[in-house]
């Protein structure tokens, strides 16, 4: 049953998750952080939506399919480890480099690979189980 | 760029985690994921055969993730037998893949079949090749994982209850591993196999190490589908569509019997308390439990699976024994197993489509409406059987062998028997599906789709290869164990900065004189 004051603040609270979500995967850079745990406030703000406005709207926030989102971040977390076989390491051996005075590394395009897989699985069940509630 | 041939450790487990993000990414397109899929199932059979090359030239390679030092990196590491499990599951993986193309619907491609296969094959490949105790345990639960999706891509009533029961059995043996290694790490604080190599043979078996080896070994055990902790296995193999029925049988039990193999080899002794005759009583009961339990089935899938069981005991008997000839069997056995096991499992899904059932009562007359696919399946069952010249008469002979040359008579009687039991189920599928007159008479004969009869007759030649020409396999074989038995080469890969413990094998007469 669709509750009235649900329905009206879930798209700020869905904005409000999202971006917090971007944070704890930015914060994990150099503190409690990062990709899994951000992934699932992400997730859980689609599913706070899925659960106000439909399955059928959550699916179009998320503009992929979960499992796609899924493959393509599992695909980008491969794709950091690529620059270690290159150089002279080994797999996984992360890059570090100076941008404007941030230190930054491929270490965060595997955290964000870990983000997508995890908003990706976690929505794949959510959606379903969600969807067959309402049958 | 990095050393190439260091890197070949690593291209067995990053080309199916790599397929299974593509083929994720592509959910909406199956054509797209099919031409993915067997493309890089090419790929992993020429990268697995390189690997091998790369252990016969070189010995032991290992390779450090992430270039972190051992014992503190995850170590991959290559030695003779993990990189024939590499090179077998390769093998295997392409023929079954090419089997899938006909087997597989689009209904089962569009419940996740490409991904899960590849992820299934990066778990295994990642559980031969590690060299850490804990990144084993991660790849066990990478193999699970993708192994439940497998058993219910096709989604019925039969699959859900096959998919518990492995579940619940599987995760208990999951639960199990963890402990052992916590134990583990309790007493050693290391996880790296080789680290462990070093202390554990200089520390004092306690009671908390004595525990974690029981508790290995009954985790593998689990996984290995061994008396008592087996009835998972036939409860569920079966449900799942053949192509993926195949690759269970070929390699999920065979994991289970490597990591006891490394485990009982690398880091515990067999010697050391009652571990040795425990391993022995389990191995006979195996054997037994498993070919009895065929003798009594009708459907030819349900005969396989219990057969995978009886023939785990054989392997089990090798590490039993743990003398070097009887672990050269063993892993000769193996290698044979998977390839010959996995081959009958298509060879069912054959039979079902030729004759339009798998209930052996109901099928018949096969012998003359497909006389090649006869003798196709002939192969394989006689070599499962132990009949000369195929690859099971060497699997069977050098682990019998051994046993004899230990004096164990009741467990080389019991081998035999079991052997004899198991020529009477492959004679019972013979006689039911292709000897005996069809059943139920068909206005027109049912033809075999091509994508089957490849892979079949691929891993029919690879039998007949070990068979005939088994002499460099049995060489490798003894090769394997040396590395096995005596893990120096194995320590020097991952530790080689540090002096070696011992680097070469002093005859006997000399090394008074050195030492």
């Amino acid at each position: 049953m669709p509750s009235l004051i649900l329905t009206a603040v879930v798209r700020i609270f869905f904005v409000i998750m999202l971006v917090g979500s971007l944070w704890v995967l930015l914060r994990g850079h150099n503190e409690p952080g990062g990709g899994f745990i951000g992934g699932l406030v992400g997730a859980a703000g689609f599913s706070v939506l899925a659960l106000a406005l439909g399955v059928e709207a959550a699916r179009r926030a998320l503009v992929l399919h979960p499992v796609v989102l899924m493959g393509a971040g599992l695909a980008v977390a491969f794709a950091s480890g690529v620059p270690g076989i290159l150089t002279d390491g080994s797999f996984l051996t992360h890059q570090w480099g100076t941008l404007a005075g941030v230190k930054l590394g491929t270490t965060i395009v595997f955290d964000l690979g870990v983000y997508m897989v995890v908003v990706g699985g976690v929505l794949s069940f959510m959606f379903r189980l969600y969807a067959e509630d309402a049958v | 760029m990095a050393d190439a041939t260091a890197l070949l450790v690593l291209w067995p487990v990053l080309i199916p985690i790599a397929t299974a993000a593509l083929t994720a990414a592509l959910w909406k397109s199956p054509v797209a994921q099919r031409r993915v899929g067997l493309a890089s199932l090419a790929l992993l059979l020429v990268a697995s055969l390189a690997l091998v090359w790369a252990v016969i030239d070189e010995g032991v390679i290992a390779k450090q993730f992430g270039a972190w030092a051992a014992p503190f990196g995850i170590s991959f590491v290559a030695d003779p037998l993990s990189a024939a499990m590499i090179a077998i599951s390769g093998i295997l993986a392409f023929a079954v893949g090419i089997f899938a193309l006909s087997d597989i619907k689009e209904r089962h491609e569009r419940a996740g079949f490409h991904p899960l296969f590849h992820g299934l094959l990066a778990g295994v490949n990642g559980a031969f090749l590690t060299g850490d105790i804990f990144n084993l345990y991660v790849w066990f639960e990478v193999m699970l994982i993708t192994t439940l999706g497998l058993l219910v891509v096709q989604r019925g009533r039969a699959q859900i209850d096959g998919a518990l029961k492995y579940a619940a059995m599987n995760l208990f043996g999951t639960i199990l591993f963890l402990i052992a290694v916590a134990l583990l790490y309790g007493a050693t604080g290391t996880l790296n196999m080789a680290d462990l190599a070093r202390i554990l043979p200089q520390m004092e078996m306690s009671p908390g190490l004595t525990a974690s080896a029981l508790l290995f070994l009954a985790a593998f055990g689990i996984k290995a589908g061994v008396f008592p902790l087996f009835f998972w296995l036939p409860a569920s193999y079966h449900t799942a569509p053949i192509a993926i029925a195949a690759l269970f049988a070929g390699l999920l039990t065979k994991v289970g019997v490597y990591a006891a193999f490394r485990v009982f080899t690398l880091m515990f002794e067999m010697e050391g308390g009652a571990l040795r005759e425990i391993v022995a009583v389990v191995a006979a009961l195996t054997m037994i439990t498993g070919v009895f339990g065929a003798a009594i089935q009708w459907n030819v899938r349900r005969i396989l699976s219990f057969h995978i069981i009886s023939q785990i005991g054989y392997m089990l008997m090798g590490l039993a024994i743990a003398t070097p000839v009887a672990i050269a069997g063993a892993v000769f056995y193996i290698v044979h197993h998977i390839i010959v096991k996995a081959n009958l499992f298509l060879l069912a899904g054959a039979i079902k489509h030729a004759a339009g059932t798998d209930d052996l009562r109901k099928a018949g007359g096969l012998l003359k409406s497909h006389p090649w696919l006869a003798v196709l399946f002939l192969i394989p069952a006689l070599s499962l059987a132990g009949i000369p010249p195929l690859s099971g008469f060497w699997a069977k002979f050098l682990v019998i062998d051994a046993s004899l040359r230990v004096e164990a008579w009741w467990l080389a009687a019991v081998a035999l028997g079991v052997g004899a039991l198991t020529l009477f189920s492959m004679s019972k599928i013979w006689m039911e599906a292709f000897w005996k007159k069809p059943v139920l008479v068909r206005a027109t004969p049912r033809t075999v789709p091509v994508a089957f009869v490849v892979p079949i007759a691929l891993l029919g030649a690879v039998t007949l290869t070990i068979g005939l020409f088994a002499d460099p396999f049995v060489e490798y074989a003894r090769t394997a164990t040396a590395m096995l038995v005596d893990p120096t080469d194995y320590i020097a890969a991952v530790f080689p900065g540090e002096a070696p413990v011992r680097t070469v094998e002093y005859p006997a007469a000399t090394q008074g004189a050195i030492e």
